[in-house]
């Protein structure tokens, strides 16, 4: 009896275990697998061997010194998003819940729009807008002529403007929701001690809100890390002589543009390692800060 | 622990039991394969398909009166997608068509994935097969196996607006360095205009300027490459064409730029003509060969083109042989000519054809005067995905480095790729 007993959470694991097995396991496993191999397209269609390279995919990427530049443009592009994202995403939060219902009904409307526009479409829609000789943007402040793509920091700043324009309405509505969920009496208790706005912002909502914000940094950094598409359409492939490179669009140039799936994979471990150890001692901060996620 | 042990045991499974997938080449049926049926073929699409697709239907009904009981099923894939589509029919035998039309710088990375057929004993048995070039062969050859039969060439030479130039008073450049100093004079009398449209990602553009001086890709940091990339970059200036409107322009977009009216010059191919004559400078246009350093040289030009070719999976490479080699035949060459523009690579079809229009002259007198090509290397394919030159044009030409120093970097990530 206490056999079966002690049996039975593994068959009821099992279902969990092999979906997520399925999902992620294998594909992580496949992932570090290939990152070791000598893999190309010669190698997918049979036209010559496996070989197995042991490190050389990581040695070649950790002492490539484009990679580094890459990574350093894309730590700072990822966190500058991140920021501006929560910060946009957070007052918006906070005006949604002050203002009456229509205009609270408008702005959730167009924050949903741009939420819903696929990335390849509002970027292309952004570079008309921003376009050199014939966009709206220049016309406006009769500046024709002048390029946005053309110097690295205008160019990463528009890029930067796309990516928290498609991303803030997840911030928003998530921390509507919590800010809508946080007791009335708590903040009626707060005015009552005569906190004001904004301290009742920082010291009630925040407190409260901890864990919804966790999950919407985690998310943001992942996201903003991960940016493709934005870049891709909108400073075609990377920018003026690569100036505009993050590390995903670096990764699909070198490795899968080239058909060098070895090195593509290699870059995918060192990103997902990089994902982790940031979200990990996020987490670690959150703990040690009292709050259980 | 017990769990845990489970999933080590699982995870020692999966581990065991995978490895990347690879599928094994079949071999092509040794017989020739069946006569009859659906034959498969893959021809790129193209943004005026129209005219193409007339001489391919017209080839079709030909081809089907000869052979009976045969279809011949055509499909038109995306170039910009070409690669995938390859890389998927290189994968899947069953989905692989059987004759497939590709460009000449694909075949090193499609020869080492072990797609292509080898069609030496096709063209030896093929009575036209004899008029290939020399030049023409080699182009298709990959260490020492013929992988395709050349269908048609692409050279470049330089349009120039003969409205402008009479206005002005200017005669078309005789050598490179005339052409910067025509160039900043078009643009100083008329400054709306660029004098020679240029352009950062325009790779072929920029390389009969490093030929012409003496350069090559693989030893693009020597001294004579870096005195024709130098003569390229110069030109992409406030007297010409400015970096903000030009260090970012591709080939396509430096075409645009003539065929509106844009730019008094442009260095553009024999298939760019239609483009033009859609534009604005339609009637008000010439063509002479791109000139080289001397007076009366001629820039080496690029020799783009494509090929047609068998797959090495493909399921009837009898038919597809047959099918091959009257698409790629005189008749059907010059047919395309008349079609798209397309330059033959049979020396009686080009003859022919430089016999009735005049507008050919120039691009034949440019492949008369030699004509170059990228290496042949699956190296190559990383190059060109990995942007190396556009991104060493794009720094000389945005001051973010010296030709020095641009020309070094990408000389070590060509040699990396070539030498792997």
């Amino acid at each position: 009896m206490s056999r079966v007993r002690t049996r039975a959470p593994l068959w009821l694991l099992l279902p969990a275990a092999v979906v997520l097995g399925g999902l992620f396991l294998y594909p992580m496993y496949q992932l570090g697998l290939l990152s070791v191999l000598d893999f190309t397209q010669a190698q997918v269609s049979g036209g010559q061997p496996t070989r197995f390279v042991g490190a050389e995919n990581y040695t070649r990427l950790l002492t490539d010194s484009r990679f580094w530049d890459v990574l350093l443009a894309t730590v700072l592009f990822a966190a500058a998003c991140v920021l501006a994202t929560l910060a946009v995403g957070a007052g918006l939060a906070v005006l949604l819940t002050r203002v009456s219902r229509i205009p609270r009904l408008m702005l959730s409307l167009a924050a949903m729009a741009a939420w819903a526009v696929p990335a390849v479409s509002g970027s292309t829609t952004w570079m008309f807008l921003f376009d050199t000789d014939l966009g709206f943007v220049n016309q406006l402040f009769g500046i024709e002529g002048f390029n946005w793509l053309y110097d690295r920091y205008t160019a990463f700043g528009l890029v930067g403007a796309v990516v928290v324009w498609a991303s803030f309405p997840f911030v928003m509505v998530t921390l509507y929701a919590g800010i809508e969920a946080v007791p009335k009496s708590v903040l009626e208790a707060a005015a009552l001690d005569g906190a004001g706005t904004w301290r009742t912002f920082w010291q009630i909502l925040v407190p409260i809100l901890r864990p919804v914000l966790a999950i919407v940094v985690i998310q943001s950094i992942i996201w903003d890390f991960k940016v493709f598409t934005q870049i891709w359409v909108m400073t075609r492939g990377g920018g003026l002589a690569g100036q505009n490179l993050t590390l995903n669009v670096y990764a699909y140039q070198q490795a899968f543009a080239s058909s060098e799936y070895g090195r593509g994979a290699a870059i995918g471990v060192v990103m997902m390692l990089i994902l982790l150890a940031v979200t990990v001692v996020y987490l670690r901060a959150l703990r040690r800060s009292g709050e259980q996620l | 622990m017990r769990l845990r042990l489970a999933a080590a045991a699982a995870l020692a499974l999966t581990i065991t039991a995978c490895a990347p997938s690879t599928s094994a080449p079949s071999t092509a049926a040794s017989d020739g394969g069946p006569r009859t049926g659906a034959l498969k073929v893959w021809l790129f699409d193209e943004p005026n398909r129209g005219p193409k697709e007339a001489v391919i239907k017209e080839a079709v009904t030909e081809f089907t009166a000869a052979h009976p009981d045969t279809t011949v099923d055509v499909q038109y894939i995306a170039v910009d997608t070409r690669s995938e589509r390859f890389k998927g029919a290189f994968n899947d035998p069953a989905s692989a068509p059987d004759v497939v039309e590709y460009g000449n710088t694909d075949l090193p990375e499609y020869a080492t994935a072990g797609g292509l057929a080898d069609l030496g004993a096709v063209v030896s048995g093929w009575p036209e097969g004899a008029d290939l070039t020399a030049e023409a062969r080699a182009s298709a050859t990959y260490q020492g196996t013929l992988l395709g039969v050349p269908w048609y060439l692409g050279v470049r030479a330089l349009y120039y607006r003969t409205d402008v130039f009479s206005e002005l008073g200017l005669k078309p450049p005789a050598t490179l360095a005339e052409l910067t100093t025509t160039a900043r004079a078009i643009r100083a009398a008329r400054p709306e205009l660029f004098g020679v449209a240029v352009g950062g990602k325009y790779t072929y553009g920029a390389m009969p300027f490093v030929w012409a001086h003496g350069g090559d890709l693989t030893s693009i940091d020597s001294a004579q490459s870096r005195a024709g990339l130098k003569a390229y970059t110069d030109l992409i200036a406030e007297d010409n064409c400015p970096p903000q409107n030009c260090a970012d322009l591709t080939g396509g977009k430096t075409v645009e730029l003539f065929a509106s009216g844009k730019a008094a010059m442009g260095i553009l191919g024999n298939f760019n003509r239609a483009a033009v004559d859609a534009g604005t400078a339609k009637g008000k246009y010439a063509v002479v060969p791109l000139p080289g350093v001397t007076a009366g040289s001629i820039a080496p030009a690029f020799a783009g083109g494509n090929n047609l070719g068998i797959m090495r999976n493909a399921q009837r490479p009898a038919l597809a042989a047959d099918f091959l080699t009257l698409l790629a035949g005189r008749k059907y060459q010059a047919k395309m000519y008349d079609a798209m523009g397309n330059l033959p690579t049979l020396k009686p079809a080009s003859d022919e054809v430089a016999a009735k229009d005049t507008f050919v002259k120039p691009f034949i007198d440019t492949i008369g005067a030699g004509t170059r090509f990228v290496p042949l290397d699956p190296g190559w394919g990383k190059i060109d995905a990995s942007a190396v030159l556009p991104t060493m044009i794009e720094k000389v030409a945005t001051g973010k480095a010296g030709v020095d120093e641009a020309t070094t970097e990408a000389a070590e990530l060509i040699d990396e790729a070539l030498t792997r």
